[in-house]
């Protein structure tokens, strides 16, 4: 056995490819079924594409860091059911583009933030979190509120989710310009928007119905935010992987 | 008896590339050494390892600190924990340890192949620029708040696209190196910096697909999404540690430990079946880090046994390293740069070991989301990739600037022992906060509702998270100390002081 190790160890490029063999097993075992094995994802109903405002806001998520200190992923223990909500499914994150599951609880869970609290609260906690919670130590976010979105790039943000397997619509592209503003306007056509993103949560989020801020997206992400899937009629059964 | 003499004769024939430990203990150079080796660009990215190593733990001290008081975030977007903790994990990984790998490696593949590095020195000099420019650009891009929101794989696709340019050179330079070499063998160290250059190759590739919403914009989308996304980003994290962090470091302490002790490796075979164990089974220990989401139990089960498993090759490495100091242990009282190396394995032992414990779902279930891992991390980060590294940067110095000594022995000794007070400082710390937060989530009063409310098991933390803040100091202190005795040593300045260790029957005499 050491005699043939050697031809190993005097021919690299034999060497670098069994390393690539032998590097690639694991990840093939493991990832593969993930897509062939059909209860990977449960079959639950109103698991549903991001509204242009929800996925602004999941953006800005994502570009502050916030998955440094905030897990969005609720294990199955009784404290954690208790202290959050029904633990997390798989079919609750299909259209995360890319997961924000996170790894460490600096501040809690937000898999199930959504309703809450109100909209004013988020907005004076994410300004400056010590006013709601004193002994919080978050960052706090006051550029949120100055910050204006502009939405002309927001249709090419969805055809770029539909291009990973987001099943956003023709439909949905085309409107998305004007659901954007529609979510977060008090007089918005809010009828065509729930139409298309059912429970979405709709009016003026920053206190500012004049302008579409970074706060009106932020607060719109996290207020559905566990929100999508109606539990009360779902068995165990029904959501065995 | 035997066999174990033919064990270190044989790799006695490899490590001849650089020199021989003839009976006598004493080391021989070969008089066939006269290759040109390419030493422009090993002092670039020494470097650039004492500066990156630098700014990691100066980032790591400050955001430690904004845990402890929160008012050091400043009321700015730039300067939010969450922006600068990806520039903390960064400068870390891929800029101090990145430089750290990328120095000796060319380093000892240089001097085990008996041969210049592949390309010359403008192919070598576009890796070093080149590679720097990445660090430059993800680091600038997460102050300004682009990234991709994958833990440890925050640069967007531009970023990530440069890199692979980048590492594809360098793969070119390592490769092209070995194949022209001298000796016939293939140096254990290079196995695995090998195993280490392609394997992250493979991960970064693929856990960085993803659709660009624009070739003019900076935001992309995840080819994956949820769970697979999940497992995907995990596979190429936990192999972050395990080949970048672990196979590399491996490699360097498999030509350092043995250089400082003047001692062959302990045990050949023990390299082959570590070797090819550790590259096997560090892959599939991914999902335990998604132990009781939504990942199917299958695979988190898979995940945790192959963690489990991984103990063994682990320690493997570490059995080979300490043990080559078999005969040579009292070079640890007088050779601080030896005693740095060899602590480094010995944390390498610790944190191979909790790592396993923590992969077991009971104990997870407990540690996950805490501070636990994060002192976990540390273990591995701080004891075992920084001091490797520095034991390196002690010994590549005043070979690399043609000095016959460091400036300083006793500062080594100096940054040596505040060092790892630093680490010990830190870890504890973590291990306290982490098992007591889990605790405080987990516990119920009398009449059965959660006995703590979320922000008291914050408010609880602070007093570790200042004890960690100042376990940071240390180590940043150590650091500062270090890079001031290589400064002198590439001067040329020799401190004047004391042999360390000096035998105590040599200065009271028996009468």
């Amino acid at each position: 056995m050491w005699e043939k190790h050697k031809k190993i160890e005097t021919n690299v490029i034999l060497m670098l490819v069994l390393t690539l063999v032998t590097v690639s097993i694991g990840g093939l075992v493991e990832i593969v079924p993930l897509y062939t094995i059909e209860s990977t994802i449960e079959e639950v109903d109103g698991v549903r594409p991001y509204t242009p405002l929800e996925l602004e806001g999941r953006n800005i998520y994502i570009r502050e860091g916030c998955y440094n200190c905030h897990s969005q992923m609720v294990r199955p223990f009784r404290d954690e059911v208790e202290r959050y909500g029904h633990y997390s499914l798989a079919a609750e994150s299909m259209y995360d583009h890319p997961f924000q599951w996170g790894s460490k609880r600096t501040g809690p869970d937000l898999a199930r933030v959504g309703g809450k609290y109100s909209d004013e609260w988020h907005v004076a906690h994410l300004i400056q979190p010590k006013d709601v919670v004193p002994e919080s130590i978050m960052p706090p976010y006051p550029h949120l509120i100055t910050r204006n979105i502009d939405g002309t790039y927001i249709a090419d943000h969805l055809r770029a989710n539909v291009a990973v397997g987001v099943p956003y619509t023709d439909e949905m592209v085309e409107a998305a310009r004007a659901d954007l503003s529609a979510q977060a306007d008090p007089d918005g056509d809010h009828e065509a928007l729930l139409a298309r993103y059912p429970k979405a949560a709709v009016g003026d989020f920053d206190g500012d119905p004049s302008r579409l801020t970074e706060m009106d997206a932020l607060v719109a992400y996290l207020q559905i935010l566990g929100q999508m899937v109606d539990f009360t009629d779902i068995k165990t059964e029904d959501i065995l992987q | 008896m035997q066999k174990k003499a033919n064990d270190r004769a044989e790799i006695d024939v490899t490590a001849s590339a650089v020199s021989t430990v003839a009976d006598n203990g004493e080391v021989q150079v070969r008089p066939s050494d006269a290759v040109a080796y390419n030493e422009d660009v090993i002092r670039l990215f020494t470097i650039a390892t004492a500066f990156w190593g630098v700014v990691a733990f100066l980032m790591g001290t400050f955001i430690a600190f904004q845990l402890a008081y929160p008012v050091l975030n400043f009321g700015l977007e730039y300067t939010t924990f969450g922006r600068l903790r990806p520039v903390h994990t960064s400068a870390a990984i891929f800029a101090f340890g990145g430089n750290a790998l990328l120095a000796t490696s060319l380093y000892v593949v240089q001097r085990t192949c008996r041969a210049t590095l592949f390309g010359g020195p403008a192919l070598a000099s576009f890796l070093f620029w080149g590679y720097q420019l990445f660090i430059v650009l993800a680091a600038s891009g997460y102050v300004l708040g682009v990234t991709q929101g994958r833990e440890y794989a925050e640069p967007e696709w531009y970023v990530d696209l440069w890199l692979t340019i980048v590492w594809v050179v360098y793969l070119v330079i390592f490769l092209g190196t070995v194949l022209k070499r001298k000796e016939p063998h293939i140096y254990v160290a290079n196995w695995f910096y090998l195993a280490f250059i392609i394997t992250v190759a493979m991960l970064h590739i693929v856990n960085n697909l993803a659709v660009p919403v624009s070739f003019a914009g900076y935001k992309s989308y995840s080819l994956f999404s949820g769970v697979q996304d999940a497992l995907t980003q995990w596979w190429y994290g936990h192999n972050a540690v395990g080949f970048f962090l672990t196979a590399g470091f491996l490699g360097m302490m498999y030509y350092f430990v043995p250089k400082q002790a003047e001692r062959p490796v302990y045990s050949y075979r023990l390299s082959i079946i570590h070797f090819w164990a550790l590259i096997f089974l560090y892959i599939w220990a991914g999902p335990h880090h998604l132990h009781y989401t939504a990942l199917p139990d299958w695979a988190q089960t898979l995940g945790m046994t192959f963690s489990v498993m991984l103990w063994m090759p682990s320690w493997g490495g570490m059995i080979n390293g300490l043990m080559t100091l078999a005969g040579a242990w009292d070079k640890l009282r007088t050779d601080p740069v030896l005693r740095m190396l060899v602590v480094s394995v010995a944390f390498y032992g610790m944190s191979t070991f909790e790592g396993p414990l923590m992969s077991i779902r009971q104990v997870n279930a407990l540690s996950h989301y805490t501070d636990w891992t994060v002192g976990h991390v540390h273990s591995g980060a701080l004891g075992w990739v920084a001091f490797v590294s520095f034991g390196a940067l002690y010994f590549l110095v005043p070979r690399l600037w043609g000095r016959k000594q460091l400036y300083s022995l006793k500062l080594v000794e100096v940054h040596f022992w505040i060092a790892t007070l630093g680490i010990v400082l830190y870890i504890t710390a973590m291990w306290v906060s982490g098992i007591m937060q889990g605790l405080m989530w987990r516990s119920y009063d009398d009449l059965g509702f959660l006995q703590y409310a979320f922000i008291e098991t914050v408010e609880a933390m602070h007093p570790f998270y200042v004890i960690r803040a100042f376990g940071g100091v240390l180590f940043l202190a150590g650091a500062l100390v270090m890079v001031y005795n290589l400064w002198r040593t590439a001067k040329g300045d020799v401190r004047v002081e004391e042999r360390l260790g000096t035998p105590v029957a040599a200065a009271t005499p028996a009468e």
